[in-house]
């Protein structure tokens, strides 16, 4: 696999010549593959909303370059806008940044600013609508008589509208309940896996990511402390207790059958993982 | 035991949309709060959780049935300040519950509107903040804290105004999981140590093993209430209604198909852990 | 770059001009707009020059942070002294195509630009060197009286406090909604003047919504709280007059005193 993104030593400093002055990230590298599906997790303060918006050129390093494909991304500021095409980004409740009067005309804003065609909006709205689980029946209506989980598949529509490369989602379930939560997740695996593209997710529930990505990347301190697939990520669990982040429950569970003696591998983290391990521990009888 | 709310065939609905019908969002609610309780209140979205708990302090009035607050009828308009004092609520976004520009004029603002003599309101701001843990913040600007820093000073605002209880209606469901930590620490302590009644509305399960009493709403009415235990243990009821147990009795339930000797009950990390282990022992 | 906006900005400090009440700096504010408009002369300003000088270094706000508050203004600044120095008619000291630039022109583009800036430095000062919180309740004691005559002295206070409040997160929102439209590929720095303010819909909208939502929640908020207006409301800090307020609005009476009786002579 061969990265689509790449981050060299991009620094992030707020404030310069100001008492307030912090970096909200440091030296930070790290690679996005082509086609994975990457978590990003950390606390408010990890710096991962600065890092974001990095990634689409919202922010401007202070030092370090960004490269989408082989090319940085401010090489030529002029063209900045078409590298937000690229990597579509959806902010934390994106809901409240609809404006238009009908969700047709909303989630076709974006393909109308790449100046497309009629015929080729009225495309991807129609399938960028399917792919964040509305229906057809809703484009007519306004976005703000909608329920409060639809209008936030109005809002992803509207990024995933553009066909971007990588599309990245800051706390995409955040405020959702479990069954609306459940849901807005299996659409984000479905289209991950029906697109083929990139997606990024940034979530602080380590449950939430665990049983969704191929890859872990773990912030604190304005850095990228770890990476790796769940399951490498987890068998370091004790270093994300000490940043001050949650492992699964599963995962607390297995480490703390591991501690009294049983023969479990630590790491592990869904439900069904760990019931087949403890069958297979009793001597396969299921 | 004392009650502080108590509903009777409680039922609302809010102005239906041009030519609908109105749908019922609370339909014959009977329940009652002891004082001095935690009681978790949970549902999914649209189950009329957070309409019961605007019943709690007059924020909303019954269309039908009665709410008691400490013995007072909420309908009776006279008595709406005596109501609102005694059952302080904290809202889900904490920017749009901050009156003030300083914390400790934030905190104030409850008291002075009771009309506290100025020595007993400044009194009490720095008893509510120190019990909220949020006294060296007392001459910050609200805007420059975390989530969690603001809901506790909402917590704070509310405690000034000395309420017997508090309903937080979904105030923990825009917090990280750090900001959810500080909240519900918080009102865990006032219950414990000040004895106020606490009524938390969530979805987030792992909340509710916290409490003394779960109460489940669904489609307006209370569908299950009960103890943690009785409540949690029910994996397939929860998710029929679109909630889910927490994975910890989600294991236990997958074991127990698998045939082991496990207990349902076990909530927490370690208990789920020693059963399982006392499993293999024997 | 919104985030530039000084607008009510206040600099916490212990100084004698923090410390004075509310009420006296309000007064003295108005007391030195007064003197500002009566001075006609080098002398006079040269007082106003000082006492403005007077009050930065007694309240240790820096001069920079003064200055910079002129930055939005610098337009009208300009503005103001160019038409003043060309059209002022009188003693012609140079001429070129229609404008002519006189003696007088170029004393009261002077006065005039010194006007000006005085007048914001010292408003400037106040707003420095007191909260907001504090301001308004000044503003809500001093203009009480009015409360007789129904004016809703208390309710426009109350407005003007939340207002306050709510600047720093309504310019968040404004930052983060123009960022999230901008992903979206929204162009807000070219194309014509029409087409720029078009660009602006994406971000009102939103920002409209959300305030008339937060308005509605904070309503709600504040009558869980009791809130009833402001009837029987009592206060965490009852503002009270010091020996330090009743000294140094002699001392200014004194100083307003010597340049009127300066301005009657001409001076």
């Amino acid at each position: 696999m061969k990265p689509i993104i790449r981050v060299e030593n991009l620094t992030h400093t707020y404030g310069v010549n100001t008492p307030f002055c912090r970096s909200a990230v440091d030296h930070v590298n790290m690679e996005i593959m082509e086609g994975e599906f990457l978590g990003i997790i950390g606390h408010t303060g990890s710096g991962k909303s600065t890092l974001i918006q990095h990634l689409n050129g919202l922010l401007k390093p202070t030092s370090g370059r960004i490269l989408l494909g082989e090319e940085d991304i401010w090489a030529d500021p002029k063209k900045i806008r078409s590298v937000r095409f690229r990597v579509g980004l959806v902010f934390q409740y994106p809901e409240y940044q609809l404006f238009e009067e009908t969700v047709y005309k909303d989630v076709a804003f974006g393909p109308k600013n790449m100046g497309l065609d009629e015929k080729e909006i009225d495309r991807r709205v129609r399938s960028a609508l399917a792919f964040s689980g509305l229906g057809e029946e809703l484009l007519d209506k306004s976005p703000f008589d909608l329920s409060g989980g639809q209008k936030r598949r109005v809002a992803i529509a509207g990024v995933i509208a553009m066909e971007p490369e990588v599309l990245i989602l800051d706390e995409p379930s955040a405020g959702l309940d479990p069954a609306g939560r459940r849901s807005m997740l299996e659409n984000i695996r479905n289209y991950h896996k029906e697109k083929g593209t990139t997606v990024v997710m940034v979530s602080h529930s380590m449950d939430e990511v665990a049983e969704n990505v191929d890859r872990i990347a773990v912030l604190a301190n304005a850095g990228v402390v770890m990476s790796g697939t769940p399951h490498q990520v987890f068998s370091r669990a004790q270093e994300l207790l000490d940043v001050g982040l949650n492992v699964p429950q599963v995962t607390q569970v297995a480490m703390e059958l591991k501690r009294q003696g049983l023969a479990i591998d630590p790491a592990v983290y869904t439900v069904a993982d760990l019931r087949a391990a403890l069958c297979k521990l009793r001597g396969g009888k299921a | 035991m004392t009650e502080i709310i108590k509903t009777e065939n409680l039922t609302f609905a809010y102005p239906p949309d041009e030519g609908k019908e109105p749908v019922l969002a609370l339909q014959g609610i009977d329940l009652s709060i002891a004082q001095g309780s935690f009681t978790v209140v949970l549902g999914h979205n649209g189950s009329g959780k957070s309409t019961l708990a605007k019943h709690m302090n007059a924020v909303l009035l019954p269309g039908g049935g009665t709410v008691w607050v400490d013995g007072l009828d909420t309908s009776d308009e006279e008595l709406l300040i005596e109501v609102r004092r005694r059952v302080g609520m904290v809202f889900q976004n904490p920017d749009n519950q901050i009156v003030a520009n300083v914390v400790e004029e934030d905190v104030a603002f409850g008291p002075e509107n009771l009309g506290i003599p100025t020595p007993e309101i400044q009194a009490r701001v720095s008893v509510a903040l120190k019990a909220v843990g949020m006294e060296e913040f007392t001459l910050h600007a609200p805007h420059h804290l975390s989530g969690g820093q603001k809901q506790r000073i909402a917590i704070a605002g509310v405690i000034a105004m000395e309420p017997a209880c508090i309903v937080l209606d979904e105030s923990t469901a825009m917090l990280d999981p750090l900001g959810r930590r500080e909240v519900l620490d918080t009102v865990k302590k006032l219950n414990r140590e000040k004895n106020i009644t606490i009524i938390l509305i969530t979805h987030h399960m792992d909340e509710a093993a916290m409490a003394d009493r779960v109460v489940v709403m669904d489609g307006g009415r209370v569908v299950m209430d009960g103890t943690p235990r009785e409540i949690l243990v029910q994996v397939e009821k929860l998710q029929a209604i679109g909630l889910a147990a927490p994975h910890t009795v989600e294991l236990l339930h997958g074991l127990r198909q698998d045939g082991f000797d496990v207990p349902l009950d076990a909530l927490g990390i370690q208990e789920c852990a020693d059963v399982i282990a006392a499993g293999f022992k024997s | 770059m919104l985030k530039d906006i000084t607008l009510g900005q206040y600099f916490p400090g212990n100084s004698l001009a923090h410390k004075l009440d509310p009420r006296t700096k309000i007064l003295l504010t108005v007391l030195y707009i007064v003197t500002l408009f009566c001075a006609r002369s080098f002398v006079s300003y040269g007082i106003v020059v000082l006492l403005l000088a007077t009050g930065v270094k007694v309240s240790g706000v820096a001069p920079k942070a003064l200055v910079r508050g002129l930055k939005p203004i610098l337009f009208i600044i300009c503005f103001t002294a160019a038409l003043n120095l060309l059209y002022t008619p009188g003693e012609v000291l140079a001429s070129f195509w229609i404008f002519k630039i006189t003696k007088e022109g170029i004393f009261t583009a002077f006065f005039m630009v010194l006007r000006i800036t005085m007048l914001i430095m010292g408003t400037f000062l106040l707003t420095y060197t007191t909260s907001p919180i504090a301001l308004t309740d000044g503003l809500e004691t001093l203009l009480g009286p009015l409360k007789k005559v129904k004016v809703p002295v208390h309710e426009l206070a109350m407005i003007m406090s939340i207002a306050l409040r709510f600047i720093p997160t309504l310019i968040e929102e404004t930052d983060k909604i123009m960022s999230a439209q901008k992903a979206r590929g929204a162009d807000f720095e070219s194309g014509s003047l029409m087409q720029r303010a078009k660009a602006l819909v994406p971000i009102l909208v939103p920002l409209f919504i959300s305030a008339f939502r937060r308005a509605d929640e904070l309503a709600i908020a504040m009558e869980c709280r009791c809130y009833h207006g402001g009837a029987g409301r009592t206060k965490l800090h009852v503002l009270r007059y010091q020996t330090r307020d009743y000294l140094v609005l002699a001392a200014y009476g004194i100083v307003l005193a010597a340049v009127l009786t300066l301005a009657h002579f001409g001076l």
